[in-house]
C-alpha cells in the first residue's frame, strides 16, 4: 500500500469571503462553516474563532484537534466509516494542510477536557500552540445527554476539517512525502537481513470521553487487528477522548502518528517496518486478557523481532501496557514501551500503576503531576468556568488575577504517549 | 552583590577539640572558618565565605538530638546565612547522622538552602538523601579535596537558587524524585533508537526503571461476618451530590468522610462521582454500582453482616500519587480501627 502525502503549507489563517488557500494563508468563510456545523440539531450555537501562534489566547475546554486532509486520488475518503464511506484508505494521494488545525471547545462534557495556551509557559507543553487554529465553540441544546453531546462535538470537528481541506484539493503541494508498506511476505523479502519490526498501538476505549474509533467502529468492540501504517494517515483512527488531556491522542496525533513516521524513517536502514497492530484498553479484566493475548499472538504470527508499544492514558491502562509488554517479550520479541508518569507533584511516588521486570526499555513523556502556573491571557476561547474541576485542576486553580495553577495533565498533549513531544523525565 | 554568607557545621574532631573523649562537647559557635571550612572557602573562589562555624560533639548530638537541633538552629538564625553546609562526614556514622539531621532541620525550619556530604554507605546517606542534597564522598578524610570540589559549587548554586543538574553532573546522591526535562529528540524517535539498540544487543538506557511494588498481603478472613462491622472505602470518587469538599477529579489532595446512616440506597438525587478517569454516566445514574450501600444494607437486614459502618471514606484514585493515598489511608485507617470496624470493603472503579 503506497500513499503520497502532499503538504500544503499554511502560515496564517484569516476570515474571508470564500474558503480558500492563497500564498500559504488559509481564508475561512465563517458563515458557511457555521451553517454547515449547525446542520446538527444537537448544537444550539456554533461560533468560530481563530488562534495563532504567539497570541495571548487560551482555549479551554478543548475536546479534539483535527488536521484538515483531503483525499485527491485513490480509494475512499478521509475518516472512513465516520465521514466518508467505509472503504479501505491509505493508498493514492492525500493533501494535508500543514501548519493548521481545527479545534473543538465549548461547554464541558465530563471533567476531562484540556487547556491550550497559544503563548506563555503553557504553550511550551502543547504542540498545538505552534499551529494556526480554527476553533469551533459548540454549545449543545438544553438537556442533551452527555453521549450525544460528545458525539455532536466530535463530528463538528471532523466535518469542519473536511470542509476546510476541500480548499486544498486542486492545489499543488509544497512538498510530497511517499510512504509504502508491502504485503507481508513481500515486505519480509524486501529486507530479509533486517530485523522485522511492527508497531503496537493501544487505543483508549473506556467509555464516555475515553473512546476511539477505527473505521467508525468503537474500539471497545474490536479484537486486536492489523493495519497498513498509511491507513492511519487517512484518518482510519479518530479520537473520541480527551480525558486528562495531557496523554490522550487527538485525531491530529493519530493522523501524524510519530511512531509510524519514525519507524518509516528507519525502514530499510536499521529495521524492516512491517505494519501496525492496534489493540484496545477496555475496563474489564477478560477484555484485557483477551486483547493482550491477541497482540502477542499477532506479533508472533507476523514473525516479528521487535515492537514499539504505545499506551494511551494512565492508571487502569497501565495494566494493559504491562500485559502487552510481558506477553510479547515472553514470545521472544523485543519491546520498547512509551508511557508517561504520575509520580506526584513532588515526583516522589512510583510513576506507574503496574510494572514488570520485562519492561526494561521505557520511554516516558514526563510526569503529568508537575504543577505549572499559566498566566492570564488576554482572550479566552471557550470558558474558564471549569478550570477548578478539570483533571489536573483543583479548588482554587483559577486565581482572581486570571492565572491558573494546574498540573500539566490539564494541557492538551503535554505528556503524549505516542512520543509526539521532546519532554522526558529523569531521576534526580 | 557581596559574598554569600555561609554557616558551616563540623564535629569535635574536625573542630580540633578532640577525639572520642570529647564527643559530648556541646554546640558552640566560632567566627570564621575552621579545619575543613578553610578548604571550602578556597572552593568558593571568592563567591561565598564561611562567616561562622558551629562545632558539636557527635555523641552529644545523637544523644540529645532535639535539644542540639534547637541550640544550633538559634545559632544559625542569628547569622542569617545564605547557605548552610554540614560536614563532610565521610564514613563516620554518628557524624553522618548529625550532618544530615541538622542540614535537613535548617532547611525545613529556617528555609535556608542546606547540603552535606558523606560516603554512600554512611547510614545518614540513606536517611537524608531524599530531603536534602547529600554529596557523595570517599570513605575517609583523604577525600576532602574531592568532596570540596563538589560541595562548594553545588552550595553556591542552591544558595543562588540556580537550576541544579543531574546527580551525575553535580555529584550528589540520587534523591529518588522524577523531574521533567526537554530532550533534543521526540519520544517516538527515542523509542525507535532504543528498539534498534535492544535488537542489536547493544547498550540502551531505559528512561524509567521499573519501581519496586509495595505488595500488601490480605489480612486473615473475618471469622464471623454476622457480628462484624463492615465499612465501605472507595477510590471511585462517590461523594454526596455537589461534591461538598471539592475532591479533585484527578490527582486528589484529600479524601471525604460521609455519613450514610440514613441511606439504604444511593441515587442520582443524593450522590455522584467526582472521578475524572472513567465513564461517569453509569456511576451517576446509580452510585451503588461503585459504593454498594444497597447490597450491604440487605446483608445487614438478613443478618449476614453485623453492621454497615455509619461512615464511608472516599477519594479519587485517578492520577493520585501513591504517597497521597498512603497518607489518606494511614489517617482514616486509624479512625476505622478506633470506631471498631472489623473489615473494610475497598472498591475502585
Amino acid at each position: 500500500m503506497r500513499l503520497e502525502l502532499g503538504h500544503i503549507l499554511i502560515e496564517d489563517v484569516k476570515f474571508g469571503d470564500t474558503t480558500k488557500i492563497e500564498n500559504k494563508v488559509l481564508y475561512v468563510n465563517k458563515q458557511e462553516l457555521v451553517d454547515l456545523i449547525k446542520e446538527d440539531e444537537h448544537l444550539k450555537t456554533v461560533e468560530v474563532e481563530l488562534a495563532r501562534p504567539g497570541e495571548s489566547v487560551r482555549i479551554t475546554p478543548v475536546k479534539d484537534v483535527v488536521e484538515p486532509r483531503v483525499k485527491v486520488d485513490g480509494p475512499g475518503g478521509v475518516f472512513p466509516g465516520v465521514l466518508s464511506k467505509v472503504q479501505t484508505v491509505g493508498s493514492g494521494k492525500t493533501h494535508v494542510l500543514k501548519g493548521c488545525s481545527v479545534m473543538t471547545t465549548g461547554k464541558i462534557v465530563g471533567f476531562q477536557e484540556g487547556i491550550i495556551d497559544m503563548s506563555g509557559p503553557g504553550a511550551e507543553y502543547t504542540p498545538f500552540s505552534k499551529l494556526n487554529n480554527v476553533v469551533l465553540v459548540c454549545e449543545p441544546v438544553d438537556g442533551l445527554k452527555q453521549y450525544d453531546h460528545e458525539r455532536a462535538v466530535r463530528f463538528a470537528g471532523l466535518k469542519a476539517a473536511a470542509y476546510i481541506a476541500e480548499a486544498a484539493r486542486e492545489l499543488t503541494p509544497d512538498k510530497v512525502e511517499v510512504y509504502e508498506t508491502l504485503p507481508l511476505l513481500e515486505g519480509i523479502n524486501q529486507y530479509p537481513e533486517l530485523p522485522k519490526v511492527a508497531y503496537v498501538q493501544m487505543l483508549q476505549s473506556q467509555g464516555l470521553l475515553h473512546d476511539t474509533y477505527v473505521y467508525g467502529v468503537d474500539a471497545k468492540q474490536i479484537v486486536p487487528t492489523i493495519l497498513y501504517p498509511t491507513e492511519i494517515m487517512d484518518g482510519a483512527i479518530i479520537s473520541g477522548n480527551c480525558v486528562s488531556a495531557c496523554d490522550k491522542n487527538t485525531t491530529y496525533h493519530h493522523l501524524n502518528n510519530p511512531v509510524v513516521h519514525d519507524l518509516y524513517e528507519q525502514h530499510g536502514k536499521e529495521i524492516n517496518f512491517l505494519g501496525v497492530i492496534i489493540t484496545n484498553e477496555n475496563v474489564y479484566l477478560a477484555d484485557k486478557e483477551r486483547s493482550s493475548d491477541w497482540t502477542s499472538k499477532l506479533a508472533e504470527y507476523l514473525g516479528l523481532d521487535g515492537v514499539v508499544i504505545s499506551q494511551e492514558g494512565f492508571g487502569n491502562p497501565d495494566t494493559d501496557l504491562i500485559m502487552n509488554c510481558k506477553k510479547i517479550e515472553e514470545k521472544g520479541i523485543k519491546t520498547v514501551i512509551i508511557t508517561d508518569e504520575y509520580a506526584g507533584r513532588d515526583g516522589a511516588s512510583q510513576s506507574l500503576a503496574d510494572a514488570h521486570k520485562l519492561a526494561d526499555a521505557v520511554v516516558t513523556g514526563g510526569n503529568a503531576n508537575q504543577v505549572i502556573v499559566l498566566p492570564k491571557m488576554d482572550k479566552v476561547i471557550g470558558t474558564l468556568d471549569y478550570t477548578d474541576i478539570i483533571a489536573g485542576g483543583f479548588d482554587g486553580s483559577l486565581d482572581a488575577n486570571g492565572s491558573i495553577t494546574v498540573e500539566i495533565q490539564a494541557i492538551t498533549g503535554a505528556t503524549n504517549e505516542l512520543g509526539f513531544n521532546k519532554m522526558s523525565a529523569k531521576m534526580i | 552583590m557581596g559574598k554569600l554568607k555561609v554557616v558551616h557545621y563540623i564535629n569535635q574532631f574536625f573542630g580540633g577539640i578532640g577525639g572520642e573523649e570529647k564527643a559530648d562537647h556541646k554546640p558552640e559557635i566560632r567566627e570564621g572558618a575552621i579545619g575543613p571550612g578553610m578548604a571550602l572557602n578556597g572552593g568558593f573562589k571568592g563567591e561565598a565565605e564561611i562567616v561562622a562555624t558551629i562545632i558539636c560533639g557527635d555523641s552529644y548530638f545523637s544523644e540529645n538530638t532535639e535539644e542540639a537541633q534547637k541550640e544550633i538552629l538559634e545559632m544559625v538564625k542569628k547569622q542569617d546565612p545564605d547557605l548552610f553546609i554540614a560536614g563532610p562526614a565521610f564514613n563516620a556514622g554518628r557524624y553522618g547522622f548529625a550532618c544530615g539531621s541538622i542540614a535537613e532541620t535548617v532547611q525545613t525550619e529556617l528555609g535556608i538552602p542546606s547540603l552535606t556530604g558523606m560516603y554512600e554507605e554512611n547510614p545518614g546517606a540513606e536517611m537524608f538523601k531524599k530531603s536534602i542534597y547529600v554529596v557523595s564522598t570517599k570513605n575517609s578524610a583523604v577525600g576532602m579535596r574531592d568532596a570540596v570540589k563538589k560541595m562548594a559549587p553545588l552550595g553556591i548554586k542552591i544558595a543562588k537558587g540556580e537550576e541544579v543538574g543531574s546527580p551525575e553532573d553535580e555529584g550528589y546522591m540520587e534523591r529518588g524524585l522524577r523531574q521533567n526535562f526537554f530532550t533534543d529528540k521526540r519520544g517516538s524517535a527515542r523509542a525507535v533508537d532504543m528498539l534498534i539498540n535492544k535488537l542489536k544487543g547493544e547498550e540502551y538506557k531505559t528512561e524509567y526503571p521499573m519501581p519496586d511494588f509495595d505488595r500488601v498481603d490480605p489480612n486473615p478472613a473475618v471469622v464471623d461476618l454476622s457480628k462484624a462491622t463492615i465499612a465501605l472505602v472507595t477510590s471511585g470518587g462517590i461523594v454526596p451530590k455537589g461534591n461538598p469538599d471539592h475532591i479533585e477529579s484527578s490527582s486528589a489532595s484529600k479524601y471525604g468522610k460521609y455519613n450514610i446512616e440514613e441511606f439504604d440506597n444511593l441515587t442520582e438525587e443524593t450522590h455522584e462521582t467526582a472521578h475524572g478517569g472513567y465513564d461517569p454516566v453509569y456511576a451517576n445514574i446509580d452510585p451503588d454500582r461503585v459504593l454498594p450501600v444497597d447490597v450491604l444494607r440487605e446483608l445487614e437486614k438478613e443478618g449476614k453482616i453485623g453492621k454497615l459502618h455509619n461512615y464511608f471514606y472516599t477519594t479519587v484514585g485517578n492520577g493520585t500519587a501513591v504517597a497521597s493515598s498512603k497518607k489518606f489511608a494511614e489517617e482514616f485507617g486509624k479512625e476505622l480501627k478506633e470506631d471498631g470496624v472489623d473489615a473494610v470493603i475497598l472498591t475502585s472503579t
